[in-house]
This record gives structure tokens, C-alpha cells and sequence, in this order.
């Protein structure tokens, strides 16, 4: 352990290091789930991503859909996209935008044809996809080629204490070695924004990181609402936690120590040559948080929990870790690392990142991940309103 | 580095909560403060679980609550040394409508 093994990647047509080499068949919105999911069952290997939405959405709502869907077929953990919507022009929106990247991507629309014939033509193209695909042959990478992100879930005062910082430890030593690493989670930086407004590179950097989290907060105050049991969370408070401030320190304690580079919407892709730590701007929601991260090109992700998130995204790994003693021992299908022994003394922060690097390691050269194996695809979108 | 499991950990001194790292008796605990690396014992008043907090100081009503050396919340009663805390008598100080 502590040693590093050389790491393989699969490189992509631009450039992009992914770990997985998913063929992905993508539908543009709730219609054409179950064409999707058909050729799917048709060609098995493929992985089909339903979703609910990307039916009259307007405005900034449905450009935040595009980019979801673009970014996850531009992920670099893909290797081919077929898409199938309703309507030719938007599903072909979505194809052309993945197509830039260079990788295979196929479009079919359903209005005239049906089902049936849909599911016939795109199966022939998502077998010649999934036969390429197989023949990629993965090259060395570092990990100053790969994003990471990060966000916890179903956090108590155990994720304060061990999992976060444990996952610190992981975000510093990521971008020590030339790497990018996304957090986000705006509402839950609330008592704590403070310290990552300091963190912040420069004063642009500040502003607009400042002016991000200010809108996000102003849509939540703006309802009233008593958010006990939403934000924190029933979990949460059956773990102890009071406050959203005391569930925010814990969150901020995963971030690592280095300065915070760049601030960037939800979904949203970095500048490849500015590599360093991210904030981008999300949901504390788990499975909406990591599908927004996948697309903005995340290829794994470190999940830090107290009372046992079982979440799980289609094209990344999500390596969960818990410091809880109880979650370690009745979850054990969905932990990845047990570091409650940090809390009893039994090692050091340095021997429990050393202990998360080892499972990141492995988890980039191809062993799949406690939620890889349950199956857990989580692929949520982010709404912003209502549709027209 | 191997030492006995403390019973209770806060993340600083001078933090005016700690966090019960098992399923704690009421009666005198062993603790220590993460960063500093500081002993402590202190005296709990209630049975609490794993997670979950006790108070390390008399607080009244509208005091703060001070964990990671920062403000986490208000205490909405007035709580005892050794006693449990959460949402029955802590609430947070940015989301007022937070509270049980």
C-alpha cells in the first residue's frame, strides 16, 4: 500500500484520459427511454441512461439539459454514443455536440418511424460501436490527465471527523500531481463560505464564486421555508448533525488545502490547461450533483458518507468511504474503505490517504467499484424551473 | 500512535461541543481534540449515540455553538454542561425558519 502502480487510461480522440470504456445509448428526454433501453437489451454491453426530462424545457432549463446530455456523451469514460430522441433536430443537437470531440456518435429520431424500427437501425449501430469499442486498448495515464470530484451524502458527524478529511488528503495529493478536481454543493458551503471565498486565487476568482453561491442562497431564503429535514437531512440529523453550518464544515473539510482556481456553471467543462481545484456551481442532491459533474468530464469520484449513501452514476465510479463504524460494518456491499479507524486512533491522516489512494488506484486501472457491482446508475438532472 | 480509542473527540479546543464516537452511558468520559491533539475528560448527562453531541459548557439560551472553532448554531434553551445537544435545543443562526 502507499505505493503507486502505474495507472492505464483509455485516451480519447481529443485528448481526454477516461478509465471506463462505455458504449452509451442516450435518449434526449423521457419519450425515448424505452427505445434506448431496448437496444440496450438488444445489444448487451451497451449501457442505456433514461432520464425524465428534455420535453419542453425553455431558456436556460434546457440549455442546462443540453450540456447534461452532451457532457455525458463527451465524458471520457465513453467510448461511442448512440442518441435517440422524439424529434430529429434537438436529438441531433445533442449528437452534433458530442461529435466534436471526434467519437463515434450515431443520432436516430422515432417520429415517423416508430419503435421498432428505431431499435432495429440503432442496434446495428451500437454493435459496430460496442465491437470498436472492445478493441481499444488502454496506455499509460497520470493523474494530472483525469478529473476528479468530489461530494459527500447522507453525511453525520463521522464525515467531519474522518471520511472528509480522509477524502482531503485524496483531493490534495490529486492535484499535487498536476490534476483537476471538481466540488460543488453550493447551499451546503452555508456558515462555511467564508473559508472557501479565502481559498479563492484571485479576486475574479472570489467575486464570482461569491455571486454564485449568493444566487443559489437567494432562491432558497426567498422560500421561507423551514428546511429541517431537507437540508440537513433526515440522515443527517439521525446522525447527529444539528445545523446546515456544523453539515457545511464537514462538507468544506473533503475540499483538500489547495487554492480554489476557477468557478464554473453546472456542467460545465474546465479550461484543459488550467488544471488545479474547482468549485462548480450544484445541487447537494447526490445523484443530481455527480451527474453534473460526469458532465463537465469527471471520470471518478470519491463519495465520502456517515450514514450510508448507496448512490452510483453510469459512467464513473463512485468510490464511496465512511468513518461510521456501524455504516462500515451493515453496508459493507457499498463501502469502498473503511477509515473509522482513523477515529479510534489506530493510524494517521497520512495512512488513511495512502489507504484511499490504493482504492483510487485500483479503481482507475479497471476494478470496479461497490457501486459498479450493485448496479447503482444514478443519472439525474437538474431542473431549474418549471417547463413550458 | 496507537492509543486507546477516546469516547469523545472535538475537532478544536476551545470548540463548546463534542461529538460521542460510540454509543455513549451517561457518566465521566475520555476524550481528546483532533487538531490539538489535547486530553480531556468530561462529564455526560445523557445516554447518547454514536454521532451524536454533548455540550463541554453551561450555555444560555442564544449563546453560540462553537464547533470546528466556528459558529455551527444558536442554542434555542438553556443547556448544561454534559448535556445532549441537537434540534431540540440547537438551531442554526443563518436559516432561521430551520428550526424544530
Amino acid at each position: 500500500m502507499g505505493s503507486k502502480p502505474r495507472l492505464m487510461g483509455y485516451r480519447r480522440e481529443n485528448g481526454t484520459m477516461g478509465i471506463r470504456n462505455h458504449v452509451i445509448i442516450l435518449p434526449l428526454d423521457d419519450l425515448s427511454n424505452a427505445a434506448a433501453e431496448a437496444v440496450a437489451k438488444v445489444i448487451p454491453g451497451t449501457l442505456a441512461l433514461p432520464h425524465a426530462f428534455g420535453r419542453l424545457q425553455f431558456g436556460e432549463d434546457l440549455q442546462l439539459t443540453f450540456d447534461t446530455l452532451i457532457g455525458t456523451g463527451v465524458n471520457a469514460n465513453v467510448a461511442a454514443v448512440v442518441v435517440i430522441g422524439i424529434e430529429p433536430k434537438w436529438t441531433q443537437r445533442v449528437a452534433d455536440g458530442i461529435a466534436k470531440t471526434g467519437k463515434p456518435v450515431a443520432a436516430f429520431s422515432i417520429e415517423g418511424k416508430g419503435d421498432l424500427q428505431v431499435i432495429q437501425e440503432a442496434s446495428r449501430t451500437a454493435a459496430m460501436f460496442l465491437q470498436d469499442a472492445s478493441g481499444l486498448v488502454r496506455e499509460e495515464t497520470e493523474m494530472g490527465d483525469m478529473i476528479m470530484s468530489i461530494k459527500c451524502g447522507e453525511s453525520d458527524t463521522t464525515s467531519g471527523l474522518g471520511s472528509c478529511p480522509t477524502t482531503s488528503e485524496a483531493v490534495d495529493r490529486w492535484v499535487e500531481a498536476g490534476g483537476t478536481v471538481f466540488f460543488g454543493e453550493t447551499s451546503e458551503l452555508t456558515g462555511g463560505e467564508h473559508l472557501i471565498a479565502e481559498r479563492c486565487i484571485d479576486a475574479a476568482t472570489r467575486d464570482l464564486f461569491q455571486l454564485t453561491y449568493d444566487n443559489y442562497i437567494k432562491v432558497i431564503e426567498s422560500t421561507g421555508a423551514n428546511l429541517l429535514g431537507s437540508q440537513p437531512t433526515q440522515g443527517n440529523i439521525a446522525g447527529g448533525l444539528t445545523t446546515i453550518e456544523e453539515k457545511a464544515l464537514g462538507n468544506i473539510a473533503k475540499t483538500g488545502s489547495v487554492p480554489v482556481i476557477g468557478v464554473l456553471k453546472p456542467a460545465q467543462a474546465p479550461d484543459p490547461k488550467k488544471k488545479g481545484l474547482y468549485f462548480m456551481d450544484s445541487s447537494s442532491a447526490a445523484a443530481e450533483c455527480v451527474t453534473l459533474m460526469a458532465a463537465g468530464g469527471a471520470v471518478i469520484h470519491l463519495f465520502p458518507t456517515g450514514q450510508g449513501n448507496v448512490i452510483g452514476n453510469p459512467i464513473i465510479p463512485v468510490l464511496k468511504l465512511t468513518a461510521n463504524i456501524k455504516t462500515a460494518k451493515s453496508m459493507t456491499e457499498h463501502m469502498d474503505l473503511d477509515v473509522s479507524g482513523l477515529l479510534r486512533y489506530e493510524y494517521d491522516l497520512t495512512k488513511a490517504g495512502d489507504m484511499m489512494m490504493d482504492v483510487i488506484y485500483k479503481t482507475v486501472n479497471g476494478r470496479l467499484c461497490t457501486a459498479e457491482v450493485m448496479g447503482h446508475r444514478e443519472f439525474t438532472f437538474t431542473k431549474l424551473y418549471i417547463s413550458a | 500512535m496507537a492509543i486507546t480509542p477516546p469516547q469523545f473527540l472535538l475537532h478544536h479546543d476551545g470548540d463548546n461541543v463534542a461529538v460521542a464516537m460510540t454509543d455513549l452511558q451517561p457518566g465521566t468520559l475520555q476524550g481528546r481534540s483532533v487538531k490539538e491533539g489535547t486530553e480531556s475528560t468530561a462529564v455526560l448527562n445523557h445516554a447518547i449515540p454514536l454521532g451524536h453531541k454533548f455540550a463541554l459548557a453551561d450555555l444560555a439560551e442564544g449563546d453560540s455553538i462553537i464547533k470546528y472553532g466556528i459558529k455551527v448554531g444558536l442554542a434555542s434553551a438553556a443547556i448544561k454542561k454534559g448535556d445532549y445537544i441537537h434540534t431540540h435545543n440547537m438551531r442554526s443562526y443563518r436559516w432561521e425558519a430551520s428550526r424544530a
